[in-house]
């Protein structure tokens, strides 16, 4: 490959938006019949970089050069013309439309200048032939095949526009295994007939069977290019992580290695979780959660953290399994459950899924209590002032009065609010999704601080964070999860973060 | 790779053909006379404007969006038409085009709006509803009765088809934009768009198709296909009057619906509605045989078909999608190795 000048290059790409440098004098280039990897962890830059490539992001500068001349997509359709198509995950095809008429709409073949169906039909057929291997009814709605099928009939139409580059965004995130294995194989035959193709994925073992090269971002800065047959798992997920593998520590917390001791022999299970799983979500997984203890929950972006809590949460519903509480079956089937069940759950995105951001600090933390009550036992505003102020003072909520509106807080502090709304209805179990995503590090500190405490009080959490640091620091038990599956656990002595970097990495414990 | 005896797709319209030749049987069973082709003509020569008007909104449906300004847009042609011929004293050929040029610039006005600033379609014929509508008061309160020779000449037209039966001009012009409605549906690139558009518009974007134009000239089309159904209307009724066509709109949507066109987009065709538009005509036909039965029964009737249809189509998508999982299971599509 090497001696060959690449299809694409970009160079030295800068991206700003607001309060964020999403991509500082990255580099990428991707040659002919080669299939390159973009990996990286949340913030990393990876979607930024593919939206400036496909036209609906600008660069501030840099240049994109493709096959030598330069191009500045304005919109994705002109990426498209240039020769540069994206099929993804979720297919942006008509399903309501048959998969002949799919491939060829827009650019029909005509015959009087009328539509030729025939032609449409029969050269369907023969394009998924010849392109696939695939040999299905084409006058069928594109609705009625399987995801699998229908990213195989959006390739055939990106291949006919005679795509040069083809950008795989998440393809495999809703397809069982024999579908991988068989978009895999399309993958293979394109690449070897010399398209040039960009693989983005969350699973690391697809990247490894798929991948010739791997391009690695962090923070919006390129960690680096690698062939992926010369770069291990440990180390890419070392340089995922924006460090040297020999960085990591080995060192722990001593006050939670004490705690973890504690709990371990007396505490009560509160939580058991018997081979509880969700069809394309997440494989079935067993967990116990024990009083007072923190569980923390470990993986990279996309392993299943979040899948996970939201199946317990009852946000999602599983389709097998069950969950145990006290020793008791019960089912979970929404929100409202859980919290009778008097589990919390603070979601990773809070700005969409978390606060309200025009309601006060007071009427944020009143909801979920609001809610399990129902709307008609109204609380008294006394009472509501009491509990509110109790929890600002706790928590150290930083607010002018309890009436001010959230979304003028800092993001540490709304993270506070959303705690203290659960803490509100004074849970058993609190399921904590990212909580220090996207706040400062002072905020960080007094929110793992936080943690340690309520555990103490006999409050079990299950706290969830990409930072592998914070979550060594916090847990006394840590589960953790690659390409959306549990793998290992990991429990007192044996937590830090080298460890569950060679989990990930071997897929075996310890 | 056996084609299937009925293709899916085509069951929600052979239900609606289904219960048009029940409710004709129905009707002919209880009333002497009711069975018979003259009978059937009439159904055509009484519902060809709402047949035209029918297969604009089509259109409009079928790409996710609602046309509530028709019924009011009726009016609107026929007080305009009626004013220019009787008022104005101005030759039908010059009339008829420029009442077409005002429907066409009337909706091509609303789906720029509807496209550009991205309003919902409610909203913006709505207002066009309540414009075209008052437009009538300006041109005149009154009704105007139309007495040119060309309009008297073409609303008494008698064209024989099989025997002594016999059609009207208006059955013609019906047909002739049903032949063009389907021509456009199915084999040019505005008619597949706009199923694209109604199947999804994000993915019709970025499939590269002319989503802008294409939504503009929806609104265009339905607008245009009004006006002519506004002069079949003045053919039919000889005046023009500022109350005609009121309510027409939920006349004519619920048509496209009964007709086997989902409200959601993506999914429907023309002859479906003109089916649609044909039980319609059944119903008033056989409270109009029955003679004691109150007029507004036919409100009630379509009123409970409307349900029953949405029903139907619920229960028909819902099945759909569970024979979708099971044809996969027993079927896989086999992946055949080429040499």
């Amino acid at each position: 490959m090497p001696e060959r000048s690449p299809i694409l290059e970009m160079k030295g790409i800068n991206k700003y938006f607001p309060g964020v440098q999403a991509l500082s004098n990255v580099d990428f280039s991707l040659y002919k019949g080669e299939v390159h990897a973009i990996m990286g962890q949340n913030g990393a830059g990876k979607s930024t970089l593919i939206k400036i490539l496909t036209g609906v992001h600008k660069q501030d500068s840099g240049d994109i050069l493709l096959g030598g001349r330069s191009i500045r997509p304005k919109s994705p359709l002109d990426a498209q013309r240039s020769g540069i198509s994206t099929v993804y995950q979720e297919v942006n095809l008509c399903l309501n439309l048959t998969v002949a008429e799919n491939i060829f709409i827009g650019r029909q073949p005509r015959k009087f200048g009328k539509i030729d169906w025939q032609r449409i039909n029969r050269q369907a057929e023969e394009l998924l032939f010849r392109k696939m291997n695939l040999k299905i009814d084409v006058t069928r709605e594109l609705a009625s095949y399987s995801v699998a099928i229908q990213q195989m009939v959006a390739i055939v139409r990106v291949l006919e526009m005679s795509a040069k580059i083809l950008i795989l965004d998440e393809p495999t995130s809703s397809l069982d295994e024999n579908e991988v294995e068989l978009l895999f194989k399309v993958i293979r035959k394109l690449r070897d007939d010399g398209l040039a193709i960009i693989f983005i994925t969350h699973f690391l073992e697809q990247t490894y069977q798929i991948a010739d090269r791997i391009t690695i971002l962090k923070n919006g800065e390129l960690v680096g290019v690698h062939r992926t047959a010369d770069l291990p798992r440990i180390e890419l997920i070392a340089k995922m992580l924006g460090k040297e593998l020999s960085e990591f520590s080995f060192s722990r917390n001593k006050e939670c290695k004490e705690d973890a001791e504690r709990t371990s022999k007396t505490a009560d299970e509160l939580l058991n979780i018997k081979a509880l799983g969700r069809h394309g979500s997440i494989q079935p997984f067993d967990l116990k959660v024990k009083k007072g203890e923190v569980l923390g929950l470990a993986g990279l972006l996309g392993s299943g953290r979040t899948e996970m809590a939201r199946l317990i949460f009852g946000i999602d519903k599983a389709d097998q399994g069950e969950i145990q509480i006290m020793g008791h079956k019960v089912n979970i089937n929404a929100p409202n459950n859980a919290i009778a069940f008097e589990i919390g759950f603070c979601p990773e995105d809070r700005k969409e899924e978390g606060i309200v951001a025009d309601l006060s600090v007071r009427e944020n933390i009143i909801l979920a209590l609001q809610g399990r009550n129902g709307v008609f036992k109204h609380i008294p505003v006394k009472k509501q002032n009491e509990i509110v102020e109790s929890l600002i003072n706790s928590l150290g909520i930083k607010t002018p009065s309890a009436e001010q509106e959230v979304r003028k807080l800092s993001g540490g502090n709304q993270q506070k609010v959303m705690l203290a709304r659960w803490l509100a209805i004074q849970p058993q179990i609190l399921i904590l999704d990212e909580p220090t995503r996207g706040i400062d590090v002072g905020a960080k500190e007094e929110i793992m601080e936080l943690v340690l405490n309520l555990s103490k009080e006999g409050m079990a959490v299950i706290f969830i964070s990409s930072e592998f640091e914070e979550v060594v620091r916090c847990s006394n038990r840590i589960a953790i999860l690659r390409d959306k599956a549990k793998i290992g656990e990991l429990s007192g002595a044996e937590i830090d973060e080298q460890s569950i970097m060679r989990t990930i990495a071997g897929g075996k414990v310890g | 790779m056996k084609r299937r005896l009925i293709n899916p797709k085509n069951v929600p319209l052979l239900a609606t053909i289904g219960l048009f030749i029940l409710m004709f049987g129905i009707g002919s069973a209880t009333f002497p006379g009711f069975f018979s082709l003259q009978n059937f003509y009439y159904l055509l020569i009484d519902n060809a404007y709402l047949i035209i008007m029918a297969i604009g909104m089509t259109f409009v449906i079928i790409s996710g969006g609602i046309d509530l300004s028709v019924g009011s847009l009726l009016a609107l042609t026929t007080m305009m038409t009626s004013s220019m011929l009787e008022k104005g004293h101005f030759s039908p050929l010059v009339v008829i085009p420029l009442v077409l040029l005002m429907g066409l610039a009337f909706g091509t006005f609303q789906g720029y709006l509807i496209q550009t600033f991205n309003m919902a379609p409610f909203i913006v014929t709505l207002g066009g509803l309540y414009l075209a509508r008052g437009l009538c008061y300006v041109v005149s309160i009154d009704t105007i009765a139309i007495n040119h020779p060309f309009f008297k000449a073409v609303s008494q037209l008698q064209i024989n088809v099989i025997g002594n039966n016999f059609i009207s001009a208006n059955v013609v012009i019906a047909m002739a934009i049903i032949i063009v409605g389907m021509y456009l549906a199915h084999y040019t690139n505005f008619g597949r768009t706009v199923y694209a558009i109604g199947g999804n518009e994000q993915s019709a974007v970025l499939m590269g198709l002319p989503v802008a134009r294409t939504k503009i000239q929806i609104y265009a089309l339905s607008s245009l296909f009004t006006t002519i159904s506004g002069i079949a209307f003045t053919f039919y009724m000889r005046s023009g009057y500022a109350l005609h066509g009121q309510g027409m709109e939920m006349d004519a949507i619920a048509s496209v619906v009964i007709g086997g066109t989902l409200l959601t987009g993506g999914v429907g065709n023309v002859f479906g509605t003109v089916f649609g538009v044909l039980i319609f005509g059944t119903i008033q036909s056989y409270i109009n045989f029955d003679g004691n039965l109150n007029a507004w029964w036919t409100r009630i009737v379509i009123g409970m078909l409307v349900f029953l249809f949405c029903l139907l189509q619920r229960v028909f998508e819902a099945s759909r999608k569970k024979t979708k999982k099971g044809s996969q299971d027993s079927h896989p599509p086999r992946p055949v190795v080429a040499h």
